[in-house]
Order: structure tokens, then C-alpha cells, then sequence
């Protein structure tokens, strides 16, 4: 068979650096899906958009030929000129991005966005007329699954959900029918279960049209749902290619091998288990809620009323890690918020505080002004994104002091002496403490985080999201890193996260949330052992593992994730109320009529 | 019908604007102490001129300046009754000019109109120049088309409008034999409009408009050059490009779109800054625009005379902030259907 693409000793370059992309090549079939691995800055990017050439205007190309074969022509991309690669692109290869949200112009209608491909490009010579071009647009829009396709062609962007977005994406580049679609991380911004649905569609849609697929991805688990060929990428270099099974299957080289045990993974084979006894806890919420008044569209409307939290009863023990799982909008930052006190519940929910040495519990719900900052030496916060949550202006050893400084505690050569020691506790050397962030990578940022945040020797610490914005390496050794130093210093964790394969590794007890309510507890190990609630099966069924023997169970997602209306009977819940949280076996909660 | 409603809202909004500006613009007027009629009444007194001061003293009981400041203040916009009963601005009576001792209508009349003509032009011509340099200088950024346009701009914002009017004035007259001075030939001066009036009044209008407007056309050129290159590394311009988009049409149909916000919102800010900053053009260039008018009234406290030009001002500068808002909720769907979902 020829190939639909070949890739041949691809080089590409920025300025008078070293090549980004060095002698990569590889090869598409009709109908096939290849899937190009790697971590940041590995190139897998800048290889995919070469093939469209859609790169910063620093790239240099420096070698290498990419040709189109297709049935009645053969196309060599790195010789056209630039009109006429501007009909390949959209029209024989279509690309879809990342963010759905911010790659869609937001100030143009979701239909007109998508019959512009249409309408760009000739089809027969003929351009095609607007009329044909609605038509064709709304079947696309069916077929991706807009329940109103209408209503979806008049709406804008910000009207949609991310996952409808996507949809809104895919369906831009599949209207022109391509021949190859070239999709770089389209699920990365997304829910897991919305991730799942999202992949699913793709595979449905490769089914039906035999267009063929370049995932780029960072998701090994991603790969093993999606891909019939894998190319691992390293700095600029193919470490392994060959077919998905043999990859993922028996990997070669050590780097793959070193990318899958990286990666977490739901552990296939559980066992219930007892949680933690609970007998000192450090942190208690009791039946916190918050609600929020949105404002009308103007003056005259009346309020929208949203309830972040409902009656959320949990308690992190001493020691131990209790994670919040949920996806975005369920409520678990809110519940964050509340517990580190930085948001005040509604009238009749408690936050208590329990410090070390047996002295009464500090109502945190109650404190202001002084006695709040006082509590902040015992609760600190390790924030998402490493990027942005450190100053660019402050050195390493003025944003670890600053807290010190805040609550007046030692002398600058104290300060300084206990900056060096938290940065030798989170693997990094004395001699960094001059330097400003950006010469550190997300990972050491990100481990400079949670330095910054042990400089005040917390018992709690409050962890939203850690690892979502890492490479699945980097993220691995910043979950060692919070284990160990857990063990090590007696820390309690408040554990915030979408992805229950971090989760299964660091949790002790885990309480999974959807709008608002805490629908599943237990522990990692009976959750994924038994779980009971459909929501908790779907984000389960949702996760894809890096294993093709495990694909997602689109069916268990799709049940699970829809509105809590279209669960069983005995789980349905609305915003007027909902089934108790109900004991199912020791220590394994379940929102429940049972 | 959205858009209507909320166009009434706002000019309600305005109305509400403009009456606590008439407060403000009134009490700040009278905040010196002493008011015109006082000061020649006094003047009068010493150089022993009786006659005069009854007809001073008359004014005074006739403008109502011996009744506290408030019930001034009530009378003068035309909500309590004064010597003439309910007769105040909202009724159409500007008041007197004490400086000029006529009627305010009578001294502004003319100038009302061509202040909105001059500045209007000079708006105009801003975003004449500035859009397609400011688009040429993001699309063409880091080449020698954006530093020269950025190298002409910056000496327009330089170099002080007085200066560039007298240059103007001699070059335009030596080489394309513009007209000096005025924004008409005086032999048009009130006459009733004529085909040629209107050309003269062009023609007069060259020379101010492009001094007027170089400064402000200079800045927002590079307000819309940095907006559009911002939006150039957006995400969205790269599905453009992927859809196949050609480059032009790519820029005008989405980053364009959204960097015309702050353009569009520009327009309140541009008018009172230009009438305010084009005094002293006014002046050099002895156009019969308002400035002028506005310096003497306030020198002399001519307390009506320069409420009304103030209060004509603040007008002019709420319809620029009311027709920008309309503007942009118009153009921009997120404001329009904000709340109503995503």
C-alpha cells in the first residue's frame, strides 16, 4: 500500500539554536491513525504543523520532504508555493488544536466559522454556494452530535460547552471531507469523561469517511484508544516507531519503557480496603455550603443562584492525604477555598482546624483579619500552574522568604539558612537561590512551589491540581516528592485533582464530587475495586489506560457523565435535593436511596 | 429589540450624567468669589459711575445673582421659576453673555456647529490614518513598514500642534495656495449656505483637521498596532490560517474584529480631548470654533457663557461615550449575551 503521507528526514530549526526537530521521518496509510508521542519540547508539534507549515516566523526549515500521495496526484508539500498550499490546507489536511475555547474566534457564529472551510474551497472547480454549504454544515453538526445542530450553527463559541467545542473543531475540519486530519492534544483541555466521548467520535468518524489521523499527544493511554501506528519522539528525534501493539505492547527503546512507567494508571486488579480511622483529624468541614449570586445580564434581571457546594462533610486525618475528585465545575476548588479559608461558607457550615498538640479546634469559618493570617502559618496552598504562580520578577530566595517576611519570622540570614534547607527538601541546590524563575523548568517550579510553601512549617497542605500542568515524567517525580516529604515532615494533604490515576496513587481516601455534592467515599483501592455510583464509573471507565487490551467502555461513560437526571432511579438528585450520602460497606460512602 | 432597549437605558443613563455635570459645571464656575455683575458694580463704584451701576444692579436681580447659589443653580437649568418664570436651559434659554452683552445663543450659534464640523472632520481623519497604518504596521510588524510608520507617527505626537499649524499654513499657501486663517472665506460670513460657502468651508477645514487630528491619529495607530499583534498569536488565527485562509482576509475578518473594541471605545475619549486640546490650535489658526469663546468666558466669569460651552462639551463628550458603548455591544457578542450562558 503507499502511504498517504511520508515524512522524510524532516529537520526544523529556531534562529541559531540547535534543530527543535532533527531527521524525523514517517509514514501515514489511508485510513490509519499514527500517533506522535512525546513530552514538551520533544517537536512533536512542530512536526505536525510543518506538514501544514503553520509555524512562528523564527522556524527554519532546514531538511527533509513531505508528500501527499493521493489517488490521482502526488503532492510534494515542501515544494509548494503558498497559494497553493493554502488549498491543501482545510481542504486535504485539516487540523484541530487544543483549545477549543480559544481556537475559535469568539466574536463570529459557530456556523459561520465552520461553512467558511466550506466555502473557501472549490470542489470541482466550483465554489460552492452558501446554501449548499448551511446544508452540509448542519449534516456535519448532526453527525458530531449536536442535539439542535440549528441552534449550534447560530450560537457563539461562548455559548458552548469545551466538549462542545471541540465538537464544534472536529467538525470544521471534517466538513471538508480531508483526506488526513491532523489532531494536536485535542483532548488535553478537556474532562476525562468528555475526553472519552470526544475520542470516540473521532474513531467513529475515521470509520466512516477512511480519513486518516495524526494524533499529536502527550497521553499514552490516549495513544492505546486511538492509535494503529506510534512514533516516540525525544528533543527533536524518533526514539521508536512501529505498530501501536508492538509499542505499547513490548517497548523498545528505554525511553518509551521510561515514559510508561511514568504514567499513571488506574491499577487493574484492587481490593477493598479499610480507610484511615477516623480518630485525629486535622481538618474537618461539616456540612459546608456555598452558593453565589450571579448577576443578571443587566440591571433589571433578576439573580441566578449557583450552588458551588452542598453540604460537603469531610475531614483529612493527621498524616494522611483525602483527595477531592471531580471535573471542572463540580465544586472541589471552592471547597478548597473554603477549607484554607479564603472563601466563608454559608450560614450554618463549620470549617475546624485541629493544630498539633491536642489544643481546641480553630474555627477557620470564623476568623478574619489577624487570626486568619495566623492560621495561614498552618495551611499553605501549591497552586496549578508553576508558570504563572510565581512572580518572574521576584529571585527564588525572595519568593520563598516572602513568607517568612510576611509573618515576621527570623533574621535574613535565618530566612536564608531555611530557604536552603526547604530547597535541599525538595531536591534542589542552595546555589539556585539567586536565580529569577525563569531559568528553572515546570517541574522545578513547580517543586520551588512547594518549597515556598513548607517555609512556614505547615501541618496542611492544600494541593489544587499539582500536576496537571506537567509532562507525565516530570509528574511522577513531583508526586515522589509530595509522598516522601509527607513521610517525612508529617504533613496532612487536601489532594484537588481531575484524574484519578493521580489520585490512586497518593490518595488515602478519596471523595469524588459532581455539581456540588460529594456523590462516592472510600478508598482508592475499594473505589476502583467496587464503585458504586454511576459517576464514579464513568470517570473510571473514562481514564484511558496506556494498555490496548483496556479500551474505554464508551457506553459507561456516556450513562455516567450525561445529567444526574438520566442516572438509575435510586441516584437521581436536582438542585431542589438529593439522596443521603449512604454507608454501602465500611467506610465506602454512596449518594444513594438504598 | 435588544439593542433598543438597551439604547434607551443608556440614555437615560446619560440624561442622569448630564444633569449631576450642569451641578458640578455650575458650582465650580461660582466657586471664585464674587461673580461678573459684582466686579464692574464695584469697578463702577470706584470710578463714581451711578448710572451704570443701576443697570448692573438691575442685571442682577434680572439673572437672579443675588439669590443663594442652589435656587441659581434650579433657575439657570430650568427647574424653578426665576424672574421669568421657568425659563432655563432645558427650556432653551443659554442665558447672557454680561462679557459680550448679548444673548449666549446669539455668540455661540455659529461656532456650536462648526466645533461639531471641526472635530468631527478631525475624529474623522483619525481613524482615516490610523486604521490602515495601524493595521499595515501589525501585518508588516518588525519589517521597515512598521518603523517608518512608527518613526512618522511618533514625530506627529511630537511635535506640538501650534507649530505644525503655522508650518502647514505657510507651505499650504505656498504650494497649493490653501487658505490662511478662519474656516471661511470672511466674504461667506453670515451668509445663508450657498453651494460655495460650502466648498470655501472645505477647503478651510484641510489645514485644521490635519493638525487637530496628526497627535491622536499617531497614538491610536499604535493603540491598534499593539491590540491587532496581540491577537495575532491567538489560537484562533491559526485555525484561520488552517482552514486556508488568505492572509488578508484571515486579518480583517477575525483579529481585526477583535482589536476594533478599544478602537470603537476610543471614540467618547477622542472628542472632549480634542476640543479641549484644539484651543490653542483655535486660536493660532483664528478658527470661529468654541475654545476661544470658552478661555475668555472663563477669565472674565462670564458665569452663563461658559456654563453653556462647558455643558456643550460634556454633551458632545457623553453621545461619543453612548454611541461607542451602542458600538460595541453591536459588534460584540459576549457583551451583548453576557450571563446568558458558557
Amino acid at each position: 500500500m503507499t502511504p498517504l503521507l511520508t515524512v522524510n528526514d524532516l529537520s526544523i530549526g529556531f534562529g541559531a539554536n540547535p534543530p527543535a526537530v532533527r531527521g524525523v521521518s514517517f509514514a501515514v496509510n489511508p485510513g490509519e491513525t499514527l500517533a506522535l508521542v512525546g513530552e514538551s519540547g520533544s517537536g512533536k508539534t512542530v512536526t505536525c504543523r510543518t506538514i501544514l507549515r503553520i509555524l512562528p516566523r523564527s522556524a527554519r526549515f532546514l531538511s527533509g520532504q513531505i508528500a501527499l500521495n493521493l489517488p490521482d496526484r502526488q503532492i510534494d508539500l515542501t515544494a509548494l508555493g503558498e497559494r497553493a498550499m493554502r488549498r491543501v490546507r482545510g481542504n486535504l489536511v485539516s487540523m484541530i488544536f487544543q483549545e477549543p475555547m480559544r481556537s475559535l474566534s469568539p466574536l463570529h457564529r459557530i456556523g459561520n466559522q465552520v461553512s467558511e472551510a466550506l466555502c473557501l474551497h472549490r470542489s470541482d472547480g466550483q465554489r460552492t454556494p452558501r446554501r449548499v454549504a448551511q446544508v452540509r454544515v448542519l449534516e456535519t453538526f448532526a453527525r458530531v452530535g449536536f442535539p439542535d445542530p440549528d441552534r449550534a450553527y447560530q450560537a457563539y463559541p461562548f455559548e458552548l460547552s469545551g466538549g462542545m467545542r471541540q465538537r464544534a473543531m472536529i467538525a470544521m475540519a471534517m466538513v471538508t471531507r480531508p483526506a488526513l486530519l491532523i489532531a494536536d492534544e485535542p483532548t488535553t483541555a478537556l474532562d476525562v469523561t468528555t475526553q472519552a466521548q470526544v475520542l470516540g467520535l473521532m474513531k467513529d468518524l475515521q470509520r466512516e469517511t477512511g480519513m486518516a489521523m495524526i494524533i499529536v499527544t502527550h497521553d499514552l493511554g490516549v495513544v492505546a484508544n486511538m492509535a494503529e501506528r506510534v512514533v516516540v519522539m525525544h528533543k527533536g528525534r524518533v526514539m521508536e516507531s512501529g505498530p501501536a501493539r508492538d509499542v505499547l505492547g513490548t517497548p523498545g527503546h528505554a525511553y518509551t519503557r521510561q515514559l510508561f512507567n511514568a504514567a499513571p494508571a488506574i491499577p487493574a486488579q484492587t481490593q477493598a480496603a479499610l480507610p484511615p480511622a477516623n480518630t485525629d483529624p486535622i481538618l474537618e468541614l461539616k456540612s459546608v455550603s456555598k452558593t453565589y449570586a450571579v448577576r443578571g445580564r443587566n440591571g433589571w434581571a433578576p439573580r441566578t443562584i449557583v450552588q458551588a457546594c452542598r453540604g460537603i462533610d469531610l475531614s483529612v486525618q493527621r498524616g494522611k492525604t483525602l483527595a477531592i475528585v471531580g471535573e471542572s465545575g463540580s465544586g472541589k476548588t471552592t471547597a478548597a477555598r473554603i477549607a484554607l479559608g479564603a472563601e466563608v461558607p454559608d450560614e450554618g457550615g463549620e470549617v475546624l482546624f485541629h493544630g498539633p498538640g491536642g489544643a481546641a479546634p480553630l474555627p477557620v469559618h470564623l476568623l478574619d483579619g489577624p487570626a486568619r493570617v495566623a492560621f495561614r502559618r498552618q495551611a499553605q496552598m501549591v497552586f496549578q500552574d508553576p508558570y504563572s504562580s510565581l512572580s518572574p520578577r521576584m529571585r527564588i530566595i525572595d519568593a520563598l522568604c516572602e513568607p517568612l517576611d510576611i509573618h515576621g519570622i527570623g533574621t535574613p540570614a535565618e530566612r536564608r539558612d531555611k530557604a536552603a534547607e526547604m530547597l535541599a527538601q525538595v531536591g534542589l541546590g542552595r546555589d539556585m537561590m539567586y536565580r529569577y524563575p525563569h531559568a528553572f523548568s515546570g517541574g522545578q517550579r513547580q517543586r520551588l512551589s512547594v518549597a515556598r510553601a513548607l517555609m512556614l512549617d505547615p501541618s496542611l497542605l492544600v494541593c489544587d491540581e499539582p500536576t496537571s500542568a506537567l509532562d507525565v515524567s516530570v509528574q511522577d517525580q513531583i508526586l515522589t516528592l509530595l509522598e516522601d516529604i509527607r513521610d517525612r515532615m508529617t504533613l496532612s494533604y487536601l489532594f484537588i485533582s481531575h484524574d484519578l490515576a493521580v489520585v490512586a496513587r497518593i490518595a488515602d481516601e478519596v471523595a469524588v464530587m459532581r455539581q456540588g455534592l460529594v456523590v462516592e467515599q472510600a478508598t482508592p483501592d475499594t473505589l476502583f475495586h467496587a464503585p458504586r455510583h454511576p459517576y464514579t464509573r464513568a470517570l473510571i471507565a473514562a481514564q484511558p489506560t496506556p494498555d490496548i487490551s483496556r479500551p474505554i467502555d464508551l457506553s459507561v461513560v456516556a450513562q455516567g457523565a450525561g445529567s444526574p437526571q438520566a442516572w438509575p432511579e435510586e441516584f437521581r438528585f436536582d438542585a431542589a435535593g438529593a439522596p443521603a450520602l449512604t454507608q454501602v460497606g465500611d467506610g465506602h460512602l454512596v449518594r444513594a436511596h438504598v | 429589540m435588544e439593542i433598543l432597549k438597551y439604547a434607551i437605558y443608556r440614555f437615560g443613563t446619560m440624561l442622569l450624567t448630564l444633569l449631576v455635570v450642569s451641578a458640578l459645571v455650575f458650582f465650580i464656575i461660582n466657586l471664585p468669589p464674587g461673580d461678573y455683575l459684582s466686579n464692574q458694580i464695584a469697578e463702577l463704584r470706584a470710578t463714581g459711575q451711578s448710572a451704570g451701576v443701576a443697570k448692573a444692579e438691575f442685571l442682577r436681580q434680572e439673572y437672579a445673582l443675588d439669590r443663594p447659589i442652589w435656587e441659581q443653580y434650579l433657575i439657570w437649568v430650568g427647574f424653578w421659576p426665576g424672574p421669568q418664570g421657568f425659563y432655563g436651559l432645558i427650556q432653551g434659554n443659554f442665558g447672557w453673555s454680561f462679557e459680550f452683552d448679548r444673548p449666549v445663543a446669539e455668540i455661540v450659534g455659529d461656532t456650536l456647529w462648526l466645533t461639531v464640523l471641526v472635530n468631527l472632520a478631525a475624529v474623522l481623519f483619525v481613524y482615516a490614518v490610523a486604521l490602515p497604518l495601524g493595521v499595515l504596521a501589525a501585518a508588516r510588524s518588525r519589517t521597515w513598514v512598521d518603523y517608518t510608520s512608527a518613526f512618522v507617527g511618533y514625530l506627529g505626537l511630537a511635535t506640538p500642534n501650534f507649530l505644525l499649524a503655522l508650518i502647514l499654513f505657510y507651505y499650504g499657501h505656498r504650494w497649493f495656495d490653501l487658505p490662511i486663517g478662519g474656516l471661511m472665506d470672511p466674504a461667506f460670513e453670515g451668509e445663508p449656505m450657498t453651494w460655495a460657502k460650502v466648498k470655501s468651508i472645505l477647503l478651510h477645514l484641510i489645514v485644521p483637521t490635519f493638525v487637530i487630528g496628526t497627535s491622536g491619529a499617531a497614538a491610536m495607530m499604535q493603540r491598534l498596532r499593539a491590540n491587532l499583534l496581540d491577537e495575532l498569536g491567538k489560537p484562533y488565527v491559526e485555525t484561520a490560517i488552517a482552514k486556508g485562509m488568505s492572509p488578508p482576509r484571515m486579518l480583517t475578518k477575525y483579529p481585526l474584529r477583535m482589536a476594533f473594541n478599544p478602537f470603537v471605545a476610543d471614540i467618547g475619549n477622542l472628542l472632549p480631548a480634542m476640543i479641549s486640546g484644539s484651543v490653542l490650535v483655535s486660536v493660532v489658526l483664528g478658527l470661529q470654533t468654541i475654545g476661544p469663546t470658552l478661555l475668555t468666558a472663563l477669565k472674565t466669569q462670564d458665569q452663563f457663557l461658559a456654563g453653556f460651552v462647558l455643558m456643550f462639551v460634556a454633551l458632545l463628550t457623553l453621545l461619543g461615550t453612548m454611541i461607542s458603548d451602542v458600538l460595541l455591544v453591536l459588534l460584540d457578542p459576549r457583551i451583548r449575551y453576557k450571563g446568558r450562558g458558557g
